[in-house]
């Protein structure tokens, strides 16, 4: 956990002060509403289909159990008892009255959380690994630089009126958890052959009407030149960034329009004029926000204690622990990935109750600390392995055990039109609908790993390019319909999935998934070839034939 | 469905209504003939030209305190005439999400 200093602290309490008096100022007339919507968007508040819509920054996806109490508590005294974990690690409240909102933010920033620039044009929640500094084979902890990049990007002065919103995401394993590639810029960190810590920098992801994966425009920045590089990527952004259209005005665009090697080339140029100025990391300050970092102190554990080993008989429990539990950097240790997936549920969404139960196993199993990945799970980074059978029997007891992490009921999906003013068409039934068809465990396992991505519209909140079976929600004629794709993932091979046919309506999009989920059974080579690699050798056509055959 | 932030013109091929937020907490609300908003669907004034809706709409926008983002919505009359939502996006707005949620209303502490 990253502890916060009086900067911070102080930061977070101006920051509720003020925006008390700007709501104070709009709820008296003083302020206009064109006048208070950009600082409320500064202040991540929305105006969606029914209420106000509240986005809290949960930066790089770390909480603790207190500050998930503290989510609990503005779930029930100010919302209706749930939140809404989303696709950039943060949480989302939908039913929030304007008038309470100032009250809602100071109780929060008790606990060192605030909404800060989780919308509006500027720089937004810099998210990395869920798995960041516990799992085996990371070069180093993530979260440090995404700390360095969230101090660096929060008020910025050259960087709070950009063109669009701009989205950091870093990783510092093989396996990209934090899908770095469909983010404006993304970030890898690795040792290169001369033992040196830098990161690969990657530019110009992202998803909507016209999604691109991320360039890589540098192979390697040292750390001590990430803030001066970033600098100099941002100031090229916001010198050409298109202004005069909403749709062309993400770094996406630019990056597409220049093509790769000439903005690199622009960058590198203003990166020469910076690189050895104030924005270069010294040894001290990197080791100043590490040793804000704090970590457990891990006891010497068996790899195969004996209440470990007394719980296999239980095939539940079996089923669960081979599912949603996964290796640790410590040995007698795990990652339990906490399913917010439950069959028949909103995925992403955690009670008020589930909140508070959950903070309390965290303080007893997992050294009090919670993570929220892109997925719309959590996780608990500690736990010893000789308390998952305490662990399973409680997360039971709360709907926190839906076996299903990464498999097909394990769906993304945005609001939707059920909560959203953009959307065309709800995400929420069709996600809901398929873990019923799906909800058959063995069935699950027996299809394997199979990302679903839902999003009620084309700007993607749900990742729909980059499932490997996207649906995206479309308006015909008053009706809602569904585009599907196949193929797309958002992992270190990141690739955006191929329409797979015309779209279909509401009532068959069920169906749709079930045919295409039929035909890889058929067509997988062996029952390892996941869903995505099939489709990578067969192509979109012989689910096309399938899937259409008979509409 | 196609969000009405992305309406450029009035169009009016149906009777419509003009809705917004409550400003203080967001709740639907509709414009009335007594240029007042009420929660009620069926309080609200209904339209059936681009005139009078661009005129209640323009009566509405002014209203900058009691209300944000207005924007003109379509209905149908019923029986009685009885006003209802003229599409999925209203229906969700007057009653509410079409999924199961945990509570109804915040608990107050």
């Amino acid at each position: 956990m990253y502890a916060y200093d009086e900067i911070d602290r102080t930061l977070i309490n101006e920051r509720v002060t003020e925006f008390r008096d700007q709501v104070k100022r709009r709820l008296s007339g003083e302020l206009t509403e064109d006048e208070f919507k950009m600082l409320r968007l500064q202040n991540g508040v929305y105006l969606q289909l029914h209420a106000y819509m509240f986005r809290i920054a949960i930066p790089y996806g770390t909480l603790s159990s207190n500050q998930l109490r503290r989510l609990a508590h503005v779930a029930r005294r100010y919302d209706r008892g749930y939140g809404h974990f989303t696709t950039r690690q943060n949480i989302q409240f939908n039913w929030i009255k304007l008038a309470e909102l100032p009250d809602a933010l100071a109780d929060l920033a008790e606990v060192g959380i605030h909404s800060m620039q989780t919308s509006g044009n500027n720089t937004r929640n810099v998210t990395s690994d869920q798995w960041a500094g516990v799992v085996p084979g990371e070069i180093e902890d993530p979260r440090i630089w995404s700390e360095i990049l969230r101090q660096y990007t929060t008020l910025h002065p050259e960087f709070s009126f950009l063109p669009r919103k701009f989205k950091f995401a870093i990783t510092a394993s093989a396996h990209d958890r934090a899908a770095i590639k469909i983010h404006d810029i993304g970030l890898r960190l690795y040792k290169n052959e001369a033992g040196e810590t830098g990161f690969e920098v990657l530019v110009g992801g992202g998803l909507g009407r016209t999604p691109f994966i991320a360039k890589t425009i540098r192979p390697f920045v040292h750390g001590r030149d990430l803030l001066s590089y970033v600098e100099a990527i941002m100031r090229v952004y916001n010198k050409y960034g298109r202004r005069d259209n909403i749709y062309k005005a993400r770094i996406k665009i630019l990056v597409h329009e220049l093509g790769v090697e000439k903005f690199g080339h622009e960058v590198e140029e203003e990166w020469q004029q910076i690189r050895d100025g104030s924005l270069r990391l010294d040894d001290d300050t990197i080791e100043e926000i590490r040793s804000r970092f704090s970590y457990p102190t891990y006891e010497k554990l068996p790899h195969m204690p004996d209440e470990l080993r007394k719980a296999a008989h239980d095939a539940l429990f079996e089923r669960w622990r081979r599912n949603s539990v996964f290796p640790h950097k410590a040995t007698g240790y795990s990652i339990v990935t906490i399913s917010l997936k439950p069959v028949g549920g909103p995925p992403g969404d955690a009670t008020a109750d589930q909140m508070d139960a959950l903070a309390d196993l965290a303080d007893k199993y997992s050294f009090g600390e919670i993570r929220v990945g892109h997925e719309q799970n959590l996780a608990l980074p500690h736990v010893a392995r000789r308390d998952l059978p305490a662990l399973w029997t409680a997360l039971d007891a709360i709907g926190l055990a839906t076996p299903n992490v990464n498999l097909v009921s394990d769906i993304i999906a945005c609001p939707g039109l059920d909560y959203c003013s953009l959307a065309n068409a709800r995400s929420i039934p069709i996600a809901q609908e398929l873990t019923r068809r799906f909800a058959n465990h063995d069935t699950a396992n027996l299809i394997g790993r199979l990302h679903i991505n839902i999003s009620g519209c084309i700007n993607a909140c749900g990742h729909h390019h980059v499932g490997h079976i996207g649906i995206l929600g479309v308006e015909k004629n008053g009706e809602e319909f569904y585009q599907i794709t196949i193929g797309g993932r958002a992992d270190e091979k990141a690739e955006l999935g191929v329409l797979i046919g015309p779209a279909v309506p509401y009532n068959e999009v069920a169906d749709v998934i079930e045919d295409i989920v039929e035909a890889y059974l058929a067509l997988r080579a062996t029952p390892d070839e996941l869903f995505v690699d099939t489709v990578k050798r067969l192509g979109v056509e012989p689910f096309r034939e399938r899937v259409y055959a008979t509409r | 469905m196609t969000s009405p932030l992305e309406q450029k013109k009035i169009k009016i091929t149906q009777p419509s209504v003009v809705t917004a937020n409550r400003t203080w907490d967001g709740a639907v609300i509709y414009r009335t003939a007594a240029s007042k908003w009420s929660t009620r669907l069926n309080e609200a004034a209904v339209v059936r030209a681009a005139d009078e809706a661009r005129a209640l709409l323009a009566d509405s926008v002014a209203d900058d305190l009691g209300a944000v983002g207005a924007y003109i919505a379509p209905v149908e009359i019923g029986e009685g005439g009885k006003i209802a939502p003229g599409n999925l996006r209203e229906t969700i707005r007057a009653t509410g999400v079409t999924i199961g949620l945990p509570l109804q209303e915040p608990v107050q502490a």
